[in-house]
């Protein structure tokens, strides 16, 4: 027996080695992710090498670019027809570049550009010991009123990590609705949540309110990301893969038998239960009710421009993957998870519409109507049509600048303590400040959705989906829940400019150029895009098509 | 490519009120020659709309067209025909009386508040002409998308209008009456907010049906009439029941139609008379032009289902109205009242589907708008004077100040349909119109004519006659610039009263293609019928 026939018994050559697949990683086609992840990157090193004095330039200079950088690099893909003839998986099929992808990220870059312009507001709060400070905490570790905290106010210290957290946020909503498997869905989700936790602790006043809205987001969102892992696993269990096609092929059942699937496919509580514990993970992201209790208390806490930022984007990339997800992996069993979605839909816009009548803050007030508009997304995501992603696209592009627009008006109106947020103080802000009241109230008519603002078309755009998928009742509700919803909006510019100012009332601060920009930037998009939608519409159909 | 004369004028007054916004704080006089200037403008632009158009010409004339939003199906289609016209014609008219008859009505108060960078002049003349352009549009929109959003979106201004305006004379700053103002503005939107979204359904409705049975979906009103001739469109009577419904719904509050007019006297009484004009005579026509237009053309046979029970809703408004303005205490309140009911005959002429009934209704609409603000700006004269609007408070006017009490009583015959006078065309082809076809209706509504008289003359016997009583002794007569807005309006009344042919010959052909497109034709003449 020759030696290799002896060798032969007990093993057996292994493939050529040229045949294992080496990843193949398509980087110009993942560069804006790229992009945004070194920016972060670099403002790490920039606030590790920096003199703390050049930080807050250097930081701004750093992310501007990055944002700026990345979004040239997504129209250039677009450009390049990857967003429709060359859309395609990239990365060992794990992120998407297709047109809903590329339509959402460029939204996600512009808003966290708009959001940066927040951050870098420094002539709001009054000058502490001689110097401008931003809306942050001096030092995210001090204990709130303790020694350790004065030192840090009177030593000037800020905290210009925010940007680089900024960044690393809007990377992970970035991979978000891009994620073509569970395993990177989740991945994504803890990438864009973790900065956000820590963002929402940083309030440099109403320190403990802002710790406990950190605290209630984080268990609330770890909960939520546990479910959504335990129904990966489901899932994993039932399909015998993470990849949304390969789960789209069993679903459909056009993949092919092998023993192991046969043996699971029969049990079909695996996959129902492990989409609705996934769809609950992101419905959880996107405020809707049952899962929006973390909503008013985060909104309320978090440092204003984070909350803009927080509010626009997340709500765009977690609507950008539950429309993937429901799109791409689950249309084989819309019959399922539709009637579901229906009562989600319905309670959305309900309560969001009935409780937001109720609020006397206004941060509570706009996080209880991002509830409802929560809901009428989810009109236009039930709609299952070409026309429902890309009016749900739409939607999210409008809705995203009217809210961070507004959120940055509520920086302005400010008290001796601080943002003055409860409704009461506003009363009179059109007689003393018209135009700021008037740039409010424009951002309110657009939530209300009156006609020549992007709140009206984008509206009318999911509405009209959802009455051509047959869902012409939740249509109906909808209509009631705004006229609802109008009632507060209408109460709110009531209160600007038919109440008499208060004599102790707020003032409203004078703002720097940045947000000034970003106000401008909100109302300029809210007005074109309610008198001009064309263009944004042909965008958003044309990006419309998921690659699988 | 034509002169694009529609659109021309509905945006003259959009730029006027740009233009207004925009005078310095200081410099409120030119704010108000500024706005009254456009506004003239905006009206020699509406004659020449008027001399070009041909009566008994094409349905829709001057007309424009332009992709708009492709997506949604929506273009930027205008047209008029002989009742838009008119209408976009009383509008134009109107206007610049009521910038006249505001004059001073937003000049500041002694300011308190030096501080408050709160420019109401500015605000006041612009906002009024923002409206006037709203207006106009949704008058000239063929397309049933452009319409719904200047429907919409002329709330805004009218709400900051009634909200943000009061009656300074009667209300010396206290805070009871800018709470009633404010709620008033507020129900004033809220109604028609509801009104409006609930038609916004019914308008993603019709798209859907649209899309559904012609492939495309579509908003235009020619295309949707022409398809529907070629017998492409035809929607099952239960879907064309529900959008009927959803339309008609916000038309009758906007017109307002009893139960839902409860808005009207509250925004009414509550804003300055000017502003009450704009919403009685030029505003809540949309309401009444939209049913014609829209309810009718789009929906024929769920308007032909519709019609016992709208007429019934009419003839309550009718009665009701006039009921309730004889018990008012209140000048403004009282005049409001007296809208409802005649938008009861307004929309009894549209639904009666008679050639009279419709004729009379397009008029009225043109002939109430005159006739209102006659009455209504020499009340707003009145008012200021007394720095009362209860009728209580005056007494012997007619000694002191003859001129403002003959104006006051001519608006108010006009009002009751004196013959001679305007008014009383219209209402008379209503009734006409309303008993060829359904004579108990006919005869139940002239009881409100009964009380029409019965209202107008008490409220001038307590008014004007009697006793000179305290705080009337030195009342002024009329002034120049009232008389100059007040005269013309008269002269038009008399002129229409005596003869209408001018706007009959307009409006007629209008008439009789909607009722073909509702297959009704005029009830044979009883004698003809008995042969």
């Amino acid at each position: 027996m020759s030696g290799t026939a002896v060798h032969s018994l007990w093993t057996m050559a292994a493939p050529a080695a040229d045949k294992i697949p080496a990843p193949k990683i398509e980087y110009t086609q993942l560069s804006p992710v790229l992009i945004v992840f070194g920016a972060a990157v670099v403002g790490i090193l920039v606030e590790a090498f920096l003199p703390r004095k050049s930080r807050y330039l250097g930081q701004i200079a750093v992310s501007v670019i990055g944002l700026a950088a990345a979004f040239a690099a997504v129209v250039a893909l677009a450009a390049r027809g990857y967003g429709t003839t060359k859309a395609h998986v990239a990365a060992m099929g794990a992120v998407a570049v297709d047109g809903p992808a590329l339509f959402l990220q460029g939204t996600i870059l512009l808003v966290g550009l708009v959001a940066v312009f927040t951050f870098a507001e420094r002539r709001l709060d009054p000058k502490a010991h001689g110097r401008k400070v931003d809306s942050f905490a001096a030092q995210g570790s001090a204990v709130p009123g303790g020694d350790a905290e004065k030192a840090a106010v009177k030593a000037g210290f800020t905290t210009t990590e925010v940007f680089p957290l900024l960044l690393f946020a809007v990377g992970g909503m970035l991979i978000f609705p891009a994620a073509s498997d569970l395993l990177t869905l989740f991945v994504a989700l803890e990438v864009f949540s973790l900065p956000l936790y820590l963002l929402c602790a940083l309030a440099r006043r109403r320190r403990f309110m802002s710790q406990e809205a950190a605290m209630k987001y984080f268990l609330l969102g770890a909960f939520s990301s546990a479910f959504l892992l335990f129904g990966i696993a489901l899932l994993y269990g039932y399909a015998g893969t993470v990849s949304y096609s390969g789960i789209a092929a069993v679903v459909d059942g056009t993949a092919k038998m092998t023993p192991a699937l046969a043996a699971t496919t029969g049990n079909d509580a695996l996959l129902l239960i492990g989409t609705a514990m996934v769809a609950m993970g992101l419905l959880f992201k996107v405020g809707a009710v049952p899962f929006h209790m973390w909503t008013p208390d985060v909104y309320q806490g978090a440092p204003t421009p984070v909350t803009g930022f927080m509010a626009a984007a997340t709500k765009v990339a977690a609507f950008g993957a539950l429309l993937r997800l429901l799109y791409v992996v689950l249309p084989g069993m819309r019959w399922d998870w539709r009637p579901v979605m229906w009562g989600v839909a319905i309670l959305t816009m309900l309560v969001g519409a009935i409780v937001a009548v109720t609020q006397t803050d206004v941060k509570r007030l706009l996080a209880y109507s991002s509830i409802a508009h929560a809901g009428f997304i989810l009109a236009g995501v039930i709609a299952t049509t070409p026309d429902g992603v890309s009016s749900v696209l739409f939607y999210l592009a409008a809705y995203s600048f009217v809210t961070l627009g507004a959120f940055a008006v509520v920086t302005l109106v400010r008290d001796a303590g601080g943002e003055a947020t409860h409704l009461s103080h506003w009363a009179g802000l059109g007689r003393r400040s018209p135009l700021v009241a008037a740039v409010f109230a424009v951002f309110l008519l657009a939530f209300a959705g009156i006609p020549l603002t992007s709140g009206f078309a984008g509206k009318f755009a999911v509405f009209k989906a959802a009455a051509q998928g047959g869902a012409m009742p939740l249509v109906i509700v909808g209509v009631l829940s705004s006229a609802i919803a109008a009632f507060f909006y209408i109460r709110v510019i009531v209160l600007m400019f038919f109440s008499e100012p208060k004599p102790d009332g707020p003032t409203v601060a004078v703002p720097s150029a940045w947000t000034s920009t970003a106000i401008g930037i909100g109302v300029a998009v809210t007005l074109a895009l309610g008198v001009m939608p064309q263009y944004f519409l042909d965008l958003a159909d044309k990006a419309g098509v998921f690659v699988r | 490519m034509s002169f694009p004369l529609l659109t021309v004028t509905a945006a003259l007054p959009a730029v006027g009120a740009i233009a207004t916004a925009a005078v310095p704080a200081a410099k409120r006089t030119v704010a108000k020659w500024s706005a009254l200037g456009f506004s003239v403008a905006t009206f020699v632009l509406a004659v020449i709309v008027l001399v070009r158009f041909e009566p008994g010409g094409e349905r829709y004339q001057l007309t424009e067209s332009h992709a708009w939003i492709k997506d949604f199906g929506v273009r930027y289609e205008l047209g008029v025909d002989g009742i838009g016209v008119s209408l976009v014609a009383l509008t134009a008219l109107l206007i610049p009386f009521i910038i006249a008859a505001g004059w001073h009505d937003a000049d500041p108060l002694e300011d308190k508040n030096p501080n408050r960078r709160w420019r109401p002049t500015q605000g006041f003349f612009a906002l009024i002409l923002a409206v006037e352009a709203m207006v106009v549009v949704s008058f000239e929109a063929t397309d049933v998308f452009l319409f719904y959003i200047f429907f919409e979106a002329m709330l805004i201004p009218m709400y900051f209008l009634i909200g943000g305006f009061g009656d300074q004379a009667h209300e010396h700053g206290d805070d009871e009456a800018a709470k009633q103002r404010s709620y008033a503005a507020v129900k004033f939107l809220l109604y028609n907010l509801v009104g409006g979204l609930v038609m916004l359904a019914a308008v993603i409705g019709l798209y859907a049906a649209s899309a559904d049975q012609l492939g495309h979906g579509t908003f235009s009103l020619q295309e949707i009439l022409q398809a529907r001739a070629a017998g492409k469109f035809d929607l099952a009577s239960s879907t064309e029941r529900w959008l009927f419904l959803g339309f008609f719904f916000a038309f009758a509050v906007k017109a307002p139609l009893w139960p839902l007019h409860t808005w009207l006297p509250n925004a009414m009484g509550e804003s300055t008379a000017p502003v009450a004009v704009l919403i009685t005579a030029v505003v809540d026509k949309v309401g009444t032009f939209a049913m014609l237009r829209y309810c009718l053309q789009l929906f024929p046979e769920a308007s032909k289902w519709a019609t016992p029970v709208i007429l019934v809703l009419a003839v309550i408004s009718i009665i009701y109205g006039a009921l309730l303005a004889v018990g008012q205490r209140d000048i403004k309140r009282l005049i409001a009242y007296a809208s409802i009911s005649h938008f009861g005959f307004i929309i009894m002429g549209i639904f009666a589907m008679t050639t009279q009934g419709q004729s009379g209704a397009a008029l009225y609409m043109v002939n109430h708008g005159i006739s209102t603000a006659a009455l209504l700006l020499v009340a707003g004269f009145l008012i200021s004077r007394r720095g009362s609007r209860l009728i209580a408070d005056f007494g012997g006017v007619q000694k002191v100040a003859p001129v403002l009490a003959g104006t006051f009583l001519i608006g108010g015959l006009a009002t009751l349909s004196l013959p001679g006078l305007a008014p009383f065309v219209s209402e008379f082809l209503v009734l006409v119109g309303t008993f060829s076809r359904y004579p108990a209706l006919g005869i139940i509504a002239t009881v409100g004519i009964v009380l029409a008289a019965l209202y107008v003359l008490v409220l001038y016997q307590r008014t004007m006659t009697g006793p000179v009583k305290a705080g009337v002794e030195g009342m002024k007569d009329l002034k120049v610039r009232e008389i100059a807005v007040v005269a013309p309006l008269i002269a038009l009344l008399l002129f229409l009263g005596v003869y209408p042919k001018p706007l009959t010959d307009i409006v007629n052909p209008a008439v009789g293609q909607t009722l073909s497109d509702v297959h009704k034709t005029d009830p044979k003449p009883a004698l003809e019928a008995t042969k």
